[in-house]
């Protein structure tokens, strides 16, 4: 637990190995919710608010109860399942106490249960911070500090994203690269400029 | 009989599950950077694909409706849990280069697309059908954009030199390579089906 190893984390998780534009986790949603900056934001904001709760649920559950009972081997099922019951948790408890959030982004946290990025994160914590069968020191706050910065990654790529493409709505492109092909064009030539981030080392 | 064939044939051009329909790309993109991790990828994809298709058309009478999504990521769980323990036994250097691409076939829109589409709805003959052809689709699109960013990004095919003295263009083997390939892609095929109109 040193502040050199969390800047790393935030530096390489937001830029060089951002998560839709270097790890191509999480790009259903950024492809089809990316054509209008509120949109985008709501729903990166419920992203990001989702990878950092199930960062810390997956981690307690990988440490006390996998690792204990050797049952490894279930990691990829119990953390579906976990992150499945924890965004209906989540959903129940913003509709009850905030209903204004829960118009913000309440029909996104549904479609989140099969976003790979939140899968993605969980599985990426795992083998980062636990190494021959046990957790490094500090391994917990570490993992929720990574699901933060990933979310954080998530949010600026869908914001540009969104960005760009807002304005591109007004342009005359090709019609067989309207929406999609575009997007990915786009995403591509902004993927290109965040490996400028990668000679960044620690 | 006929019908039976459209439904594997259609998985591979008309309903395309990569360049048709749009799902998946993640580990599409993610890990198309050689031909063999393509392939590897494909097959895995397919495994589970075939597997959670039989299982949910067999057990399709018995789950209730509300319940169905959860029973359904079970069961892909499983087999993905299946397909990764194989790849850790006996390919040790596939299963390091798809990462953690593996697991996240669990979360891939294909799989679970075609069980909620077709598999908890037709028989067993019917939903294995379309689960091989899904499958087949899904790997052809793999290892064609891998096809063409092997040869581009590193000048080989399969890991043979084609072409002496073709200097390799590296940004195909990038991450922004993977993303011009498939937006391209998307493209053409648009491209084709407008002209048939």
């Amino acid at each position: 637990m040193n502040l050199q190893g969390f800047l790393s984390i935030f530096i390489s998780s937001v830029f060089i190995y951002n998560v839709i534009l270097s790890r191509f986790l999480g790009l259903c949603p950024f492809v089809a919710i990316s054509k209008n900056t509120k949109q985008a934001f709501a729903m990166s904001a419920a992203v990001t608010f989702v990878i950092t709760a199930s960062s810390a649920a997956t981690w307690l559950i990988y440490n006390f109860l996998l690792l204990p009972f050797n049952l490894a081997y279930l990691r990829t099922l119990s953390f579906v399942l976990v992150i499945a019951a924890l965004v209906q948790l989540i959903e129940m408890v913003i509709r009850k106490t905030s209903p204004v959030l829960y118009r913000a982004f309440g029909i996104y946290l549904t479609l989140i249960t099969t976003n790979c990025a939140v899968l993605g994160a969980a599985v990426l914590n795992i083998d980062m911070f636990f190494a021959g069968g046990k957790a490094v020191a500090g391994s917990f706050y570490y993992s929720v500090f990574q699901g933060i910065c990933m979310g954080l990654g998530y949010t600026l790529a869908m914001l540009l994203m969104s960005g760009i493409r807002e304005r591109l709505e007004l342009c005359n492109v090709p019609k067989a690269l309207k929406d999609f092909p575009l997007a990915f064009i786009i995403a591509s030539i902004l993927s290109l400029s965040f490996m400028g981030f990668s000679g960044f080392k620690f | 009989m006929k019908n039976l064939i459209k439904e594997f044939t259609k998985g591979i051009i008309k309903e395309n599950p990569t360049f048709v329909l749009a799902l998946g790309l993640c580990p599409t993109l993610a890990v198309s950077v050689t031909v063999g991790n393509g392939l590897g990828m494909g097959a895995a994809a397919t495994f589970v694909l075939l597997g959670s298709s039989i299982i949910i058309s067999l057990v399709r009478d018995f789950i209730p409706g509300k319940i169905r999504i959860p029973c359904f990521i079970v069961i892909i769980a499983t087999f993905v849990t299946v397909t990764e323990l194989c790849l850790k036994a006996y390919s040790p250097v596939l299963d390091r280069a798809l990462g953690i691409y593996v697991p996240l076939i669990v979360v891939n829109c294909i799989v679970l697309g075609r069980a909620e589409a077709f598999a908890c709805k037709h028989n067993l003959l019917r939903s294995f059908l379309d689960g091989l052809g899904m499958g087949v689709g899904f790997t052809l699109a793999l290892v064609l954009i891998s096809a063409i960013r092997e040869f581009l990004g590193a000048g080989k095919l399969l890991g043979f030199t084609l072409i002496k003295g073709f200097e390799p263009v590296f940004v195909f083997g990038m991450p922004s390579g993977a993303l011009l390939v498939i937006g391209l892609l998307l493209g053409f095929f648009n491209f084709l089906k407008n002209r048939k109109i």
